[in-house]
């Protein structure tokens, strides 16, 4: 246990000291905010059902928050320690491999929730957002989209041959599904065929998972959602742990 | 003395590649026992196999009357790993990196301590990457010594240091036994491990081909020893029909005469004067574990 405790925080400290991983996760999100809001500010608008830009875009920046980490950022982390020896020197000790994996998972789900507060908090700040849910039922949501997108992560960085290659990987998968999934922009002003893609993008789910809960919808009307994802965490989460390799 | 370590008959194959062949040897409680040998001849995968970090395909690796892939955790424990090739996180510092590791083990020595020891109180606070390359092994010593073990493993510990760097290394090593603990290394530096170990195993494809003390090992071949001099140009008497002389070869003015005899010196050096050879700078050169590779392989030791 004490393993755990230390190793999480050495990793969140590591984490905060890579300026390129700090970016992508706490400077990103009130980037966001200030880019698109200065694009499509927060005007009540009939295309989302009378609410404003910015308040539809809370929870769908959120999923994109949670997915670069997830996506980009574990298969680039686990790639370069694997590459480097760094994973075979933890392996000489008597720490057991899940302490590894759990510490990671926490410490990149503490960095995108930390990510999405920086997020809301700057959205609240600058264009009155609106929650309307319930703050316990939308962390959950958070944290179950997470461990489903850190999962597809960690399965990117078990098969990808090399740290660059993960990279390369993780980029080609999550920009196009920064697009298609309705997490960069709302799915409601794109055309019909990219809405048909969006329903094979894992992200698309936790978009709407998180959009209806947000808005103080319950989770009994969105269990194909978080079936999805729940489905996408346990089968990617076994492949990953199944073909997770130390060197 | 105790066998702490006790290897018999192992074997390991990558695809068709046979790494170790069949080796069995065993290392005592205490001793500075060296592998040594060129590049691929197993010495490697040998130590990973005694570690738990490989699984071997047939024979057997005992540690502590253990086998290590079976109780990998417990037997962590008790020793201590220095990788050949391995790394920290890239800012990790070098403070955290000893507390990091030691919160993954029962029994903590002092941190402060060892990095005292190894020199690298002033370093605490650099990042990893901010390290020289004998800075990061001596931090690699230190993880290796955080949990108080009892068997030390060094992989290749001086490979790229410098020569000054390298012997500060050695005092090192022979610090680790005086504290009681049993060490075991590979190395590709003859003279390294005729310096350190106690016993050294030659290791050559995969195989062991002589395993003693470096002393008996040389002594044991009866290799020549080397008369070196300069001499200057023109006829010089028949030395090579000395009965003590093996060997002669000359190369400019520079002289070298073979023998294992006794009396190698003072034949050559009467025969010499006898006939008016003006030689200069004479040494004599000890056989070393070099030669002893050169005789048992008849293949020179490639760095």
């Amino acid at each position: 246990m004490r393993g755990l405790r230390q190793l999480t925080w050495t990793n969140i400290k590591l984490y905060l000291r890579d300026p390129i991983a700090t970016f992508f996760t706490l400077a990103f999100a009130p980037f966001l905010v200030v880019i698109f809001g200065a694009m499509f500010g927060n005007d009540p608008n009939p295309i989302f059902g009378g609410q404003g830009s910015m308040d539809v875009s809370m929870p769908a920046y959120t999923a994109l928050i949670v997915g670069s980490v997830g996506i980009m950022g574990v298969p680039i982390t686990v790639g370069a320690l694997r590459e480097h020896g760094v994973l075979r020197r933890y392996r000489a000790t008597p720490m057991h491999p899940l302490t590894f994996i759990v510490a990671d998972i926490t410490t990149n789900l503490a960095m995108a929730l930390f990510g999405t507060i920086l997020l809301v908090g700057s959205g609240i700040l600058l264009y009155r957002v609106k929650f309307e849910g319930n703050m316990l039922s939308v962390l959950a949501a958070i944290l179950l989209g997470g461990l489903a997108l850190l999962a597809f992560g960690y399965l990117i960085a078990s098969l990808a041959p090399g740290a660059r290659s993960a990279q390369v990987i993780g980029m080609l998968v999550f920009y196009p599904m920064m697009f298609l999934s309705g997490s960069g922009m709302p799915l409601e002003i794109m055309p019909e065929s990219v809405q048909r893609i969006s329903t094979f993008l894992p992200m698309t789910y936790m978009v709407r998972l998180l959009r209806g809960l947000w808005f103080g919808e319950s989770w009994g009307e969105y269990l194909v959602e978080a079936a999805v994802l729940l489905g996408v965490f346990v089968v990617c989460g076994g492949l990953a742990a199944r073909f997770f390799r130390w060197e | 003395m105790a066998g702490v370590i006790e290897v018999r008959d192992l074997r390991k194959t990558y695809d068709d590649v046979v790494a170790v062949d069949g080796i069995s040897f065993e290392v005592a409680e205490g001793e500075i026992f060296g592998m040594v040998g060129p590049n691929g001849a197993g010495k490697t995968t040998t130590i990973e196999c005694i570690e738990g970090l490989r699984r071997a395909d047939s024979g057997h690796a005992r540690i502590f009357g253990e086998d290590p892939s079976a109780k990998r955790a417990a037997i962590a424990e008790r020793i201590g790993i220095q990788l050949q090739e391995s790394a920290l996180p890239a800012r990790l510092r070098v403070a955290e990196a000893l507390w990091l590791f030691g919160s993954f083990y029962k029994r903590q020595a002092d941190a402060d301590e060892l990095l005292g020891q190894l020199g690298l109180i002033e370093k605490k606070s650099s990042a990893f990457t901010k390290l020289s390359g004998g800075q990061k092994q001596r931090l690699f010593i230190a993880l290796a010594l955080i949990n108080l073990p009892e068997v030390v493993f060094l992989d290749e510990l001086t490979t790229g240091l410098d020569p000054q760097a390298r012997r500060a290394m050695w005092d090192l090593v022979r610090g680790i036994r005086e504290q009681g603990r049993t060490v075991f290394l590979t190395t590709h530096f003859m003279e390294e491990a005729e310096r350190l170990c106690d016993r050294v195993a030659i290791l050559d494809h995969g195989r062991i081909v002589a395993l003693d003390t470096p002393e008996a090992l040389i002594r044991s071949l009866n290799i020549d020893k080397r008369l070196v001099m300069t001499v200057p140009e023109g006829d010089l008497p028949k030395l090579s029909e000395l009965p003590q002389v093996s060997r002669v070869e000359r190369s400019g003015d520079r002289l070298v005469v073979y023998g294992a005899k006794d009396g190698l010196a003072s034949a050559v050096i009467n025969a010499l004067e006898d006939s008016g050879v003006a030689f200069e700078d004479l040494r004599t050169e000890q056989p070393n574990l070099e030669d002893v590779f050169l005789a048992l392989t008849g293949r020179e030791m490639r760095e």
